[in-house]
């Protein structure tokens, strides 16, 4: 029943988006697979749907939103301690990521 | 729908005097002369700077001749470089009552104050006599800004605003998205909804100079709380703030202040030509707001997620929440509920419907929330561009 707790925005794309919090353990289906969640996840984040290589580009609305700066797995949660922009650097009040 | 007649021609959806500081020194009698006048349809704008600025010149020009706005009172501190005698002779022209008063001529902070709260009420009175005629939406200027966004605006809040903006454009009126820092990424993408070859390399070109322009800065336009609320990288942002403009074609590339010459939808480029000279091209999300309403816009649409509270002076802004949780935390301040998609209870279409009515409404004269909580924000800064005027038009 947690699938809906999660959206698959393209086909291709290697990530879903959390539409409504999750947690640790949970069991999510979506699109005819399934996936443990390695952490609790939060609205408007994303998590691996599939297992991603470093390097390799994140997709999501079909398109490339950055790439992985380590190895992430399937469930696993994909921000910035994990990818980075293929653009410019992102800022938080403590940090940059993808310098 | 009812506008106030222009000479021009042009209708607005509200009737306002404006009260406008030329230099940050005459700010604090601008600003106590609407305070104390009290009223809803006496705003303050401005500009700070001592040195003249041809944008800012050319911004106040056209926002103080905005159809929104009736009359205009001047405050000059007296000393400052702003072309006041260019200004007032602008706003004469547009056949609005425009009166300017110079603090160093007036005897001062109280004089100048107690002259100030007389007039702009004497003006508001004057203005009420402004025809209402009957007003149609081809006749509406809508633009479109996002703040304070997170990982649902580009799923829920944005598209409804892009789905929105595909039947405004099919019932022929005027549209305007802009930030190009937040379409770096999607550029190539943009550009097949171009209405030409020659549009589409300048949508192009206008999106690689925000990317230079924010890598000299050193920041992208992506700010912590968009981090927070899941949002990574600048081209995932930049994804998500692209389907507020919707799948309509293109018509062309337009600077802050100049007006779409025909009808459809337009991007504004808001990031300044040549090397950075003044800092960031948004510092805040109002400044980019006034560049719309510059522009001619009546209405601006404004997505949130995280939950931005902001409004407006001279046009009402519509807040649309992406996120559930934030519309439940802050639904006083929230017009619309884009949330119920990520609930799963509305579809992007609805929701677009129901920005679609709002608009008709408070173009009808309905209050937004933001003005109904008294939000009259304003930002102007300096700023450069090669050219402002009909030739850089497309």
């Amino acid at each position: 029943m947690s699938g809906n707790k999660f959206v698959l925005l393209h086909e291709q794309d290697n990530v879903i988006v959390c539409c409504q919090a999750a947690y640790l353990g949970e069991a999510i289906t979506i699109a005819n697979d399934e996936l443990t969640l390695n952490t609790d996840v939060t609205v408007g984040h994303k998590v691996a749907c599939r297992a991603i290589q470093k390097g390799e580009q994140i997709l999501k609305y079909g398109v490339p939103i950055g790439s992985a700066t380590d190895d992430i797995e399937k469930g696993q949660h994909v921000h910035l301690h994990n990818m980075k922009s293929d653009y410019i650097a992102s800022h938080t009040r403590h940090s940059v990521s993808g310098d | 729908m009812q506008g106030y007649l222009r000479s021009n021609g042009k209708k607005g959806i509200r009737n306002t005097v404006v009260v406008a500081y030329l230099v940050e020194c005459a700010h604090h009698v601008a600003r106590t002369i609407v305070n104390k006048s009290n009223n809803q349809d006496i705003q303050l704008i401005g500009f700070p700077g001592c040195y003249p600025n041809n944008y800012a010149l050319s911004m106040m020009t056209k926002l103080c001749t905005h159809p929104n706005v009736g009359g205009v009172l001047l405050v000059s501190l007296g000393c400052e470089g702003f072309n006041r005698e260019h200004l007032s002779e602008a706003i004469s022209q547009s056949g609005r009552p425009v009166s300017t008063l110079v603090i160093q001529n007036n005897g001062g902070t109280k004089n100048t104050i107690d002259k100030g709260v007389q007039e702009a009420a004497a003006m508001l009175e004057q203005i009420s006599s402004c025809p209402v005629v009957d007003m149609t939406v081809d006749e509406l200027v809508i633009g479109t800004i996002c703040g304070g966004s997170d990982g649902t605006s580009g799923i829920s809040a944005n598209p409804a605003v892009g789905k929105c903006f595909d039947r405004l454009i099919t019932q022929n009126a005027t549209c305007i998205f802009e930030e190009t820092g937040e379409l770096v990424g999607c550029e190539q993408i943009m550009a097949q909804r171009a209405e030409s070859k020659d549009l589409a390399d300048k949508l192009v070109s206008c999106v690689i100079k925000a990317e230079k322009y924010y890598t000299k800065m050193g920041y992208g336009s992506f700010a912590p709380g968009n981090a927070e609320g899941g949002l990574t990288t600048q081209e995932e942002k930049s994804m998500g703030a692209y389907a507020k403009s919707g799948g309509s074609l293109i018509n062309g590339i337009i600077k802050p202040g100049e007006e779409p010459h025909k009808k459809g939808l337009f991007l504004m480029d808001v990031v300044p030509d040549g090397d950075p000279k003044f800092g960031f091209p948004n510092i805040s999300d109002n400044q980019e707001i006034i560049e719309m309403i510059a522009s001619g816009a009546h209405i601006t649409l404004f997505t949130t997620g995280r939950g931005s509270v902001v409004g407006s002076a001279i046009s009402p802004v519509i807040k649309i929440c992406a996120n559930p949780e934030t519309y439940k935390n802050l639904s006083d301040d929230m017009d619309i509920n884009a949330g119920s998609i990520i609930e799963g209870q509305k579809t992007v279409e609805q929701v677009g419907d129901e920005i679609f009515d709002l608009i008709v409404r408070i173009a009808s004269g309905e209050q937004s929330k933001s003005e109904q909580m008294g939000h009259q924000e304003f930002l102007l800064t300096y700023k450069t561009f090669d050219s402002i005027g009909p030739a850089c038009l497309n």
